[in-house]
């Protein structure tokens, strides 16, 4: 039964692809990325990716159409229409990519089937994660200990990557704006003179917020962990921004606080390992934090969980009001 | 039977189909964001491919319950790799956004054509 419901999810997926493609209208596509992200989202929570439909959800529905609402803002929501000319171009770029796809399509029958338990992506480490998260970190949640600790490096590396597309984006906004073009319309600050979003958002915000801390601080034992934690807070906070003025929300949390946030998470994140190494073990080998390896595990993946979630909801801030302000200039 | 059999690769070939419109959007649109939108598209795709490589029949989210009898898990390892995609993802769109904003304010446009007409 439930798979039927993902065939018709999966369908849909494609149809609204199909609209965001077509549709001429930027805005329009944008609300349907919006709707897009939402179906992948439950088709995650299908295939059984809590995690990853959590993070999809709140990142993909949430603050990604803000962040492209923002730019969308600045850069004018019409497309121009292609001219007559360019059919050919349309042909060649059809046949190009229909190829494309009917060659992937033919490839997938070599593929093992949804769900087969002997495909060979579950032969390989993936049991031993299985076994062994029970005996080192003594946690249910098999996917924030691979994240934390048996797969650190890789998020290390992840964290950094957020931590400097953070940075770019301020270097490239953070240049003032020439007064001449642009002839977009300055809109009003916030929503302050609606009363529905004004009265639904107001009593949302705390409950985001507090959902946010929630999976920050029970990752370990249900879906969650420090990247959901960090883009709900943002979301929450940047909910509160669209409703009452950007000016407000940087009153509440300090542009500086957020750049602390970013640069504090990554270092907090990179000096846990360096302490593992001082403390005799290898680089965010967290087993040697404590006397008991158990809870030097646990220990290790709660403070770099919350760099984690602080470098990410700081970034994700950062760069929206990074847009935000560039609109207000301009 | 057959069919059902069939089924089994529906998500892959819907994942080829969202990645070939992800690709149209990216060669085709001369807009700017309408690029980045096929690009972000073009990235669920892949997305979608990975978590339909971690299902498990029968399975349930890798989430270890006390007192149940031999628990059937899906993959967790690619629901980590996508989890931080995702995040990454969003970063690196709004670095693309923020060079699409900056080239509007030098050009005045962000239509391809007219870009690489005004140089």
């Amino acid at each position: 039964m439930i798979y039927i419901f993902a065939l018709f999810l999966l369908t849909l997926l494609v149809i609204t692809a199909v609209a965001i493609v077509r549709t001429e209208d930027l805005f329009v596509s944008v609300i349907l990325t919006s709707i897009f992200s939402l179906l992948m989202a439950i088709n995650f929570f299908i295939l059984d990716a809590a995690d990853v439909a959590l993070t999809e959800a709140a990142v993909g529905a949430g603050v990604t159409t803000v962040i492209f609402l923002c730019a969308l803002a600045l850069t004018g929501d019409q497309e121009k229409p292609q001219k007559e000319g360019q059919n050919r171009g349309q042909k060649v770029a059809l046949v190009v990519v229909g190829f494309l796809a009917l060659l992937i399509i033919y490839s997938t029958f070599d593929n093992p089937r949804l769900g087969d338990p002997d495909a060979p992506v579950h032969q390989h480490v993936a049991p031993w994660y299985l076994e062994k998260t029970p005996e080192y970190m003594d946690f249910p949640n098999v996917v924030t200990a691979i994240l934390s600790s048996f797969r650190g490096y890789d998020t290390l590396g992840e964290v950094f990557v957020v931590f400097a597309a953070c940075i770019g984006v301020l270097f490239i906004l953070g240049v003032s704006p020439p007064r001449k073009s642009l002839q977009v319309s300055v809109r009003k600050s916030g929503l302050r003179h609606h009363l529905i979003p004004q009265v639904v958002g107001r009593l949302l915000i705390p409950f985001i917020v507090l959902f946010g801390l929630y999976t920050q601080f029970h990752g370990e034992y249900g879906p969650g962990g420090g990247f959901q934690a960090g883009a709900l807070i943002a979301t929450g906070v940047i909910l509160y921004a669209l409703l009452e003025g950007e000016a407000e929300a940087l009153r509440a949390v300090p542009r500086r606080v957020l750049l602390g946030m970013v640069v504090g998470g990554a270092l907090l994140y990179g000096s846990v390992g360096v302490v593992c190494m001082l403390m005799g073990g290898s680089f965010l080998d967290y087993s040697v934090l404590a006397a008991d390896p158990v809870w030097g595990q646990q220990l290790g993946i709660l403070i770099i969980e919350a760099g984690v979630g602080m470098a990410v909801c700081g970034a994700l801030l950062s760069i929206f009001h990074a847009f935000a302000a560039r609109e207000r200039l301009t | 039977m057959k069919l059902l059999e069939m089924l089994g690769y529906y998500n892959y070939w819907v994942f080829a189909i969202l990645l070939a419109i992800g690709l149209y959007a990216v060669i085709r649109k001369t807009n700017l964001i309408k690029k980045l939108i096929g690009l972000s598209i073009f990235q669920s795709a892949v997305f979608l491919m990975y978590i339909t490589m971690d299902k498990v029949e029968g399975g349930t989210a890798p989430i270890i319950q006390a007192g149940v009898e031999n628990p059937i898990f899906s993959n967790p390892l690619p629901q980590v790799l996508i989890l931080t995609a995702i995040v990454v993802g969003v970063s690196t769109l709004s670095l693309g956004l923020a060079m699409v904003v900056r080239i509007k304010e030098c050009y005045g446009t962000i239509e391809e054509n007219e870009i690489l007409d005004a140089d």
